[in-house]
């Protein structure tokens, strides 16, 4: 299949790049890009470990066409602190709160967390859980997850 | 639990947690190299046939193909991690002129991007003369049942079997008031860990070959590796790099890394493969299904006198680690109880399934599935509330195991206390509005293996600690963080038995070719004990050159003890006597003329019978309310209270806790593969359920404390043990909110209706 010359946005910078029309942007993203901070769980949209933000919204990026995310918004866990050592606090209650144990997940499980503190900065331990329901775990029982997110979630509040 | 430990006892995060929220942490599938080739395998669509031709020409004539191999091409040696009886060594990494399952891998192309590899697999044309094929246990030991194994000196398809004996079983049943014999069924679930396996491969020019690569065991894939490439061990390195959760499901050599290593000698290109999640659930290892049969005597009082325990594991196309399930089968099945009496019998039978393997318990949930669901039938029917009933038979410190092991450090009694307190058992048991239950299901876990089935020939692990006169350590071992976070835990002991702050320990972990000989990997909860032994071990000449130095410097009298914290080492009762670590180190390397201040030393368990130097305990309540019109379970809560020594780090143990009854709710309520003549129905991550967030219970735990004197500052299992007691805690919950008693698993809600007479058949 012919390529197409598209540019993507990601994490604020612009890359121009040739893509096949039915690449898939975690392809993209990790093959072209480099930004293997993205990661592959199932390719079916199932895991929610691809997770990246589309113009703000949470997206599987294995079912997002490369040529659809042209000229949108995008943001992948490394667009996620401001840059340097420094991390983002809902990196920083991750880690804190145990809620990294293999790692795989976690990428997705922050930028889904993102997107629903972008939507609501004060979720309840219920939301946060429904919010969370399109990413798989498999090390952790989400327990601390949800605590991390929730530990945001309170200081949002105060 | 001594209280003054810096580092032991400490909730610290773990280390690698910044590397992986960055996204920065790199895993096999993440790395590549210049010029890399693209690996697919080609897998049986049958799942019993002899081959009769294999015509790779169209694939290998693609443009962008650099290489086809099929079984033929490769020495064809077969491996499996039991070294220690060859006989049982029973695959190829890829067929030689049988398959034996739907899956089993048959051809290998390399090529210069994924689709192209993926075409050229589609190309091959592979004639099959299909054989008759058994898929359950019951036909493959019927007569006349087809061999799975015809090449051997097999004669049927029970690949391996194993008996434990103990005390007058028959008089135990002769003299008993209540026998009661059950029948189980367990089904084959998936590890699901979050990372499909993958790993890259490269060859220098003297064909040596460095493959990176998802496993728990870089040891294992070493040896295996190069016994079946006809390489010297040597010759070949491994290296981990993160591993996204394995469970017992890479802790083997698998034919992608011997495809990945041949295919980078034969181009001289490096080589990935990179599995999809539909390989990885339809073809991959699995827990083993199996058919359980126990029959067990009490006395009316509730006194134990005996059982038997007989267990059909499906094993399904090869061993895998099959063997090793099988004789914990017959270990677990005998645990947390006093049993004057005890006939095991476990059969490992081959059936044209794919092969089941190690998985988190490693036989422990199947096997405390059914004894723990029987002791509460066995409970109900004599009358004696389930934790009573426990408590009068319990094992205790000192406890034997005849021929087996011996019952160190022992919290099960306050284990039992403790949960029933935390719960209120006795004031809801029996006593909860209809719809409502609570259950109880306990563990008994190793800490490692003592069984040397590897016949590895090297300690079972080992560590090498460097000192430096910055200050700084070094700590090098094989030990395998998979998520678990040994790379956190091996460090606060390293800091704790030196006083060197964790932050100025450097790790170099799981890579062959840089760290001491071996560690035999993450299996069987066994690195917290034997590689932090190991880390005690390996400082210990360190320390001794550092408390030399400290001596001599301040011609201390010879009855001081020299201690080390804060960075610092000193005269334990003149603590203004001392020099900081790095200064006692320069020392030390002046003192040895230059020689650099390395420790170096293992740790094998010696003298602790034949399962493990140390077992857990733990007992745990699940509380459910169950819709008695759509039969769906809603776990409340799950509570627990168990022993694994010293903790070394409370919020890893809650992780391990927490991740345990995920997997153990799954098992009980959603898990399973569904099968179909050899097939694998539930290929996805949509058709397999594990729960999400949404189903998860809120969980309450304590560990009661307890001094393991085997363990590093007393420390024992955490990992696994949790993994078994939450589905028969739950059977037994639904089971008092329904009145269903379930001896298969999943409890799915058409079971419980049906259970209840409330579907029509």
């Amino acid at each position: 299949m012919p390529k197409v010359a598209i540019t993507l946005r990601v994490n604020g910078d612009l890359h121009e790049v040739m893509v096949a029309p039915h690449r898939t942007l975690d392809e993209v993203l990790r093959d072209e890009l480099g930004l293997i901070g993205t990661k592959v769980g199932c390719r079916t949209g199932d895991c929610g470990a691809c997770t990246v933000l589309l113009d703000g919204k949470a997206v599987s990026s294995c079912l997002t066409l490369a040529v659809e995310a042209a000229g949108r918004e995008i943001l992948t866990i490394e667009g996620l602190a401001p840059g340097g050592e420094e991390l983002h606090p809902l990196q920083r209650a991750f880690v804190e709160h145990g809620a990294v144990q293999c790692g795989y997940c976690t990428p997705g499980m922050i930028l889904a967390a993102r997107h629903l503190l972008d939507k609501n900065p004060t979720p309840t331990h219920e939301e946060i859980r429904r919010a969370l329901s399109g990413n798989l775990c498999r090390c952790t029982g989400y327990a601390k997850i949800v605590d991390a997110i929730a530990a945001v979630a309170e200081k949002n509040r105060s | 639990m001594s209280q003054n430990h810096r580092y032991v006892g400490r909730s610290l995060p773990r280390l690698d947690g910044p590397a992986k929220v960055t996204g920065r942490a790199r895993y096999a599938g993440d790395l590549s190299l210049p010029g890399m080739l693209h690996g697919k395998l080609l897998r049986s669509p049958v799942p019993h046939a002899r081959i009769v031709n294999i015509d790779v020409s169209r694939a290998a004539a693609l443009p962008g193909v650099k290489a086809v191999i099929t079984g033929r091409d490769t020495p064809g040696i077969k491996y499996g991690n039991w070294r220690l009886m060859p006989e049982t060594q029973d695959e190829t990494p890829l067929a030689i002129d049988k398959v034996r399952f739907i899956g089993d891998e048959v051809a290998a192309v390399a090529a210069l991007d994924l689709d192209t590899a993926e075409e050229a697999v589609r190309l091959i044309r592979v004639e099959y003369e299909e054989l008759p094929a058994v898929f359950d246990v019951a036909a493959a030991l019927a007569d006349g049942a087809p061999l799975v194994h015809d090449e051997g000196k097999l004669t049927s398809n029970v690949s391996l079997d194993r008996k434990i004996d103990y005390g007058d079983l028959d008089a135990a049943f002769a003299a008993a008031d209540y026998v009661r014999e059950d029948r189980f069924t367990l089904p084959p679930v998936s590890h699901a860990y979050l990372e499909p396996c993958a790993c890259l491969a490269e060859a220098d020019l003297e064909g040596r070959i460095t493959i990176w690569t998802s496993t728990q065991t870089p040891y294992i894939v070493q040896c295996l590796l190069a016994s079946t490439l006809g390489l010297r061990e040597n010759d070949v390195r491994v290296v981990k790099p993160f591993v996204g959760g394995g469970f017992g499901g890479k802790m083997e050599l698998r034919p992608w890394e011997f495809c990945a290593a041949f295919l980078a000698r034969k181009t001289g290109r490096p080589v990935r493969f990179a599995l999809t999640r539909e390989e990885e659930l339809a073809t991959g290892r699995r827990r083993h299904p199996m058919r359980i049969r126990s029959k067990v005597a009490f006395r009316k009082d509730g006194t134990l006198l005996g059982k038997e325990f007989e267990v059909y594991l499906d094993g399904g196309a090869y061993n895998s680690m099959g063997p090793t399930a099988t004789f914990l089968c017959g270990n677990f099945g005998a645990m947390l109880y006093r049993y004057p009496a005890y006939r095991y019998r476990g059969y490992h039978v081959y059936t044209n399934n794919p092969p089941a393997g190690a998985m988190r318990g490693f036989g422990a949930p199947q096997a405390l599935f059914a004894a723990e669901s029987q002791m509460n039938i066995a409970a109900a029917e004599l009358g004696i509330d389930p934790i009573e009933l426990r408590l009068k038979n319990a094992m205790v410190e000192g406890d034997e195991i005849p021929g087996v092991a011996t019952v160190s450090s022992c919290g099960f009694v306050e284990s039992l206390e403790q949960v029933a307190a935390m719960t209120g058992w006795k004031e809801k048991k029996g006593k909860l509005p209809p719809g409502q239950g609570i259950g109880v299901g306990c563990y008994s876990f190793i800490s490692g293996g003592v069984f040397n089935w590897f016949n590895t020939q090297y300690e079972f692990a080992a560590v090498e600690v460097e000192a430096y006169d910055d200050g700084t350590l070094h700590l090098k071992t094989m030990a395998s963080d998979i998520g678990q976070g040994c790379d956190t835990v091996l460090r606060q002991i390293l800091a704790e038995e030196t006083g060197v702050s964790i932050e100025r320990i450097r790790l170099t972990a799981g890579d062959t070719g840089a760290t001491p000989k071996a560690d035999l990997g993450t299996w069987g909860s066994r690195v917290t004990l034997m590689a932090g032994n190991a880390v005690i071990n390996a400082v210990r000449s360190i320390k001794d050159q550092l408390a030399g130095v400290i001596a001599a410097r301040f011609d201390l009298n010879v009855i001081h003890e020299v201690a080390f914290a804060d960075d610092r080492v000193f005269a334990k009762a003149r603590p203004d006597r001392g020099l900081s670590f790095g200064e006692a180190v320069r020392m030390a390397t002046r003192a040895n003329r230059g020689r650099a201040l390395v420790g170096r030393a293992g740790y094998t368990p010696r003298n602790k019978g034949l399962v493990t130097p140390a077992f857990s305990f733990g007992a745990q309540v699940a509380e459910v309310r169950v819709d008695v019109e759509t039969g769906v379970v809603r776990v409340e809560k799950v509570t627990t209270a168990h022993d694994c020594g010293t903790v070394v780090n409370p919020m890893a143990v809650e992780g391990q806790l927490e991740g345990s009854i995920h997997m153990g709710l799954g098992y009980a309520l959603c898990e399973e593969l569904k099968m179909e003549g050899g097939r694998t129905l539930t290929s996805s991550l949509l058709d397999y359920k594990i729960a999400a967030a949404e189903d998860m219970p809120p969980s309450e735990s304590i560990c009661v404390p307890t001094f393991e004197a085997e363990g590093p500052f007393g420390a024992k299992e955490a990992g696994e043990g949790l993994a078994s007691p939450t589905a028969p805690a739950i059977a037994d919950a639904v089971h008092d909110a329904t009145g269903f008693r379930a001896f298969d698993l999943p409890i799915t809600p058409e079971k419980i209706l049906r259970g209840m007479g409330r579907l029509d058949e």
